[in-house]
C-alpha cells in the first residue's frame, strides 16, 4: 500500500498541470442563505478559503451540508456573495449570481452517479462526456482517449477505462470521479460525503489521494464529512454545520468544542 | 420521388412494393425507427418512460384543441401543444419537493380526458379512432419529408448535444460544475421528444407510440457494454423490427403498429435470455 503510494506521488508530479498551491488565491463566501418558501434551509454562512487548504464541514443529517455544496456550485439560488480572488495579479472576479459568467472554476465529486447495474457505459464514455463534445456514441476519438487515460493514470485508476462503470466498485468508481472532478484542474474542488460505500483500505487510499492533491495543486477542497478520524488527521479547518456555522476552527478546537459535543452527544 | 420509387422497385423485387403506399410505408419506416432507436437510448438511461408516454397520450390533447380552435391542420396544434406540455412536465419534474410521477400522471390524464371530452362531442370518436393505433398506410409524401426535416434537425442535436445530455443524465450538479446547462438541454430534449412523438403518432398510433420508444434500447441494454454499441444495436433492432413488422402485417391483414411492437419484444425476450 504504502508503496503504491509513493509512487502515486511520483506521477502526480510528472503530471502536475500547474504549480502547487501558492496561497495567494482565496474564496470569499459571503452571507450567503438559502430559503425554500418561508423555510429557511441555511443562512449566514461565511467562509474564507485559500488554496491548499482543506476545509472539511461536519454536522447532522438536514444540517444543510449539502444544501451550501449545492449553493457553491450555483444550482440553487441563495442570496450572499461567493468571490473569487487571484492575488497573485491583483485581479478580482466576482460570482454574484449563477447567471453570471463563472471565472471561478469548480471541480465536483457527487455522492453517488445515476448507474444502474445494466448501464451501458464505459468509464471512457462517462469521463469523455464531460471534458469534450465530440459525440461519445460516435467512435472513440484517440486524442480524447489518451487523455482521458493520462488523466485516470493521476489515481491509478488508468487500466479502467473500457471497463463497465456499473461494474466498478465504489472505490473504483470514487477515483475515476475524481480525476473527473480535477480535468481540468479547479480551483475549488467540492466532496460530497466522498467515502460513503467504500470499503476501509478504498478509504485510506482516497485520504492518501486528497493528501496528494493538496500538495501538488493549487486548489482549495470542501469537503463534507462524516469521518472524525479523517478531519483529525486531514482538515486544516473544520465547520461544524447547523443551518449555520456553531462552530469552526482546527480539528482540535471543533471536536473538543461544546458545541460539537451537543450535536453529536 | 419517382426516382426513389424505381430504385426501390430495383432493390426489394417483391409483389407488395408494387403498390405505392408500401414504398410511403416503408420509407416512412425507415425513418421513424432509427429516431426512435435513438432517443430511446436517452428515454431509458433517464428513466423518462413515463414521461414519453405522457406526452403520446396528450397528442389526443393536441387534436381536439385544433377542432376547437377550428384549424384544419391538426399537425400544428399537436405539435405546438404537446411543445408546450413538455417544457411544463419538465418544469415539474425539476421541482424534486412532489412525487413526479404522480404529478406528470395527474396531468396526463387530465389532458386525454380533456381531448376525449372534446373530440367526443355529439358521438363523433369514432372519427378520430385512427388515431389509438394509427395507420400507417396512409402516410403521404409531404409527411414523409417532414419526418425527414425532423430525422435532420434530431441528428444535429445528437451530434452537438449528446456529450452534454449524457453528461445531466448521469449527474446534474457534477454537469453544473462542468459549466453544462442543464435546464436548456434538458428543455430541448424533451421538446424534441414531443416533436417526434407528433410528427410520428398518426401512422404508429398513441397506445403503442412509448413501446417503440422504449423497446428497441431496452433490448439493447441487455447486450451492451458501451455507449456506442448501445446505440448501434438499439438503432438496428428498431429498424429491424420496423421493416419486419411492416412486411408482416401486409400479408396477415393486422394493423403494422402493434405488430412492429410484438416483434421487438421478442427481440426484447430474446437478448434478456441470451445475456441471462
Amino acid at each position: 500500500m504504502k508503496k503504491e503510494i509513493t509512487r502515486m506521488g511520483k506521477k502526480l508530479q510528472s503530471v502536475k498541470m500547474q504549480e502547487a498551491a501558492c496561497g495567494l488565491h482565496c474564496l470569499q463566501i459571503k452571507n450567503i442563505s438559502v430559503r425554500d418558501g418561508d423555510q429557511t434551509l441555511i443562512e449566514n454562512i461565511n467562509l474564507h478559503i485559500h488554496c491548499g487548504k482543506i476545509t472539511v464541514i461536519i454536522g447532522k443529517n438536514g444540517a444543510g451540508k449539502s444544501t451550501l455544496m449545492k449553493a457553491i456550485l450555483g444550482e440553487i439560488k441563495h442570496e450572499g456573495s461567493i468571490e473569487f480572488m487571484d492575488l497573485k495579479d491583483q485581479s478580482m472576479e466576482k460570482r454574484l449570481t449563477e447567471t453570471q459568467a463563472q471565472p471561478l472554476r469548480i471541480g465536483y465529486v457527487p455522492q453517488y452517479i445515476n448507474l444502474e447495474k445494466n448501464t451501458p457505459m464505459s468509464v471512457y464514455d462517462l469521463f469523455a462526456s464531460y471534458i469534450s463534445n465530440i459525440p461519445v456514441f460516435l467512435r472513440k476519438n484517440k486524442r480524447i482517449y489518451e487523455q482521458v487515460c493520462q488523466q485516470l493514470s493521476i489515481f491509478e485508476a488508468q487500466d479502467l477505462v473500457d471497463k463497465r462503470a456499473g461494474d466498478l466498485s465504489g472505490g473504483e468508481l470514487q477515483r475515476v470521479l475524481l480525476s473527473i472532478a480535477i480535468t481540468p484542474v479547479p480551483n475549488l474542488l467540492l466532496l460530497d460525503e466522498p467515502v460513503s460505500g467504500i470499503d476501509r483500505n478504498g478509504m485510506q487510499l482516497f485520504y492518501e489521494n486528497i493528501g496528494k492533491l493538496k500538495e501538488n495543486y493549487d486548489l482549495a477542497m470542501i469537503i463534507v464529512s462524516h469521518d472524525f478520524e479523517f478531519v483529525r488527521r486531514y482538515a486544516d479547518h473544520v465547520i461544524l454545520l447547523d443551518k449555520t456555522i456553531i462552530r469552526e476552527g482546527t480539528p482540535e478546537e471543533v471536536l473538543g468544542s461544546q458545541e460539537f459535543h451537543t450535536v453529536f452527544g | 420521388m419517382d426516382r426513389i420509387y424505381n430504385i426501390m422497385e430495383v432493390l426489394l423485387p417483391f409483389s407488395w412494393i408494387s403498390y405505392d403506399f408500401m414504398k410511403n410505408a416503408i420509407l416512412a419506416v425507415l425513418i421513424i425507427t432509427p429516431l426512435f432507436g435513438i432517443l430511446g437510448t436517452m428515454i431509458v438511461n433517464n428513466r423518462m418512460a413515463f414521461f414519453s408516454d405522457a406526452l403520446g397520450h396528450s397528442a389526443i390533447t393536441g387534436v381536439a384543441v385544433g377542432t376547437i380552435f377550428g384549424i384544419t391542420n391538426t399537425n400544428i396544434s399537436m405539435l405546438l401543444f404537446a411543445i408546450v406540455f413538455a417544457v411544463f412536465l419538465n418544469k415539474i419534474k425539476r421541482r424534486k419537493t412532489v412525487s413526479t410521477d404522480t404529478v406528470i400522471s395527474v396531468f396526463a390524464s387530465l389532458s386525454m380526458a380533456i381531448g376525449l371530452v372534446v373530440l367526443s362531442r355529439g358521438g363523433e370518436f369514432a372519427k378520430y379512432s385512427a388515431l389509438l393505433v394509427g395507420d400507417i398506410l396512409s402516410i403521404s409524401i409531404q409527411e414523409i419529408l417532414m419526418l425527414f426535416i425532423i430525422l435532420i434537425l434530431t441528428l444535429l442535436f445528437w451530434l452537438f448535444g449528446f456529450n452534454r445530455l449524457y453528461a445531466i443524465s448521469v449527474n446534474e450538479s457534477l454537469a453544473r460544475s462542468k459549466n453544462i446547462r442543464a435546464g436548456l438541454m434538458e428543455d430541448l430534449f424533451s421538446v424534441i421528444i414531443a416533436m417526434i412523438v407528433m410528427a410520428s403518432v398518426k401512422w404508429v398510433g398513441i397506445l403503442i407510440i412509448n413501446a417503440l420508444l422504449i423497446l428497441p434500447a431496452a433490448a439493447s441494454r441487455n447486450m451492451s457494454s458501451n455507449v456506442r454499441e448501445y446505440h448501434l444495436f438499439s438503432v438496428m433492432i428498431s429498424v429491424f423490427s420496423g421493416i419486419t413488422g411492416l412486411i408482416m402485417s401486409f400479408y396477415l391483414g393486422t394493423a403494422t403498429g402493434p405488430t412492429i411492437v410484438i416483434i421487438s419484444t421478442i427481440l426484447f425476450f430474446v437478448t434478456f435470455f441470451i445475456k441471462g
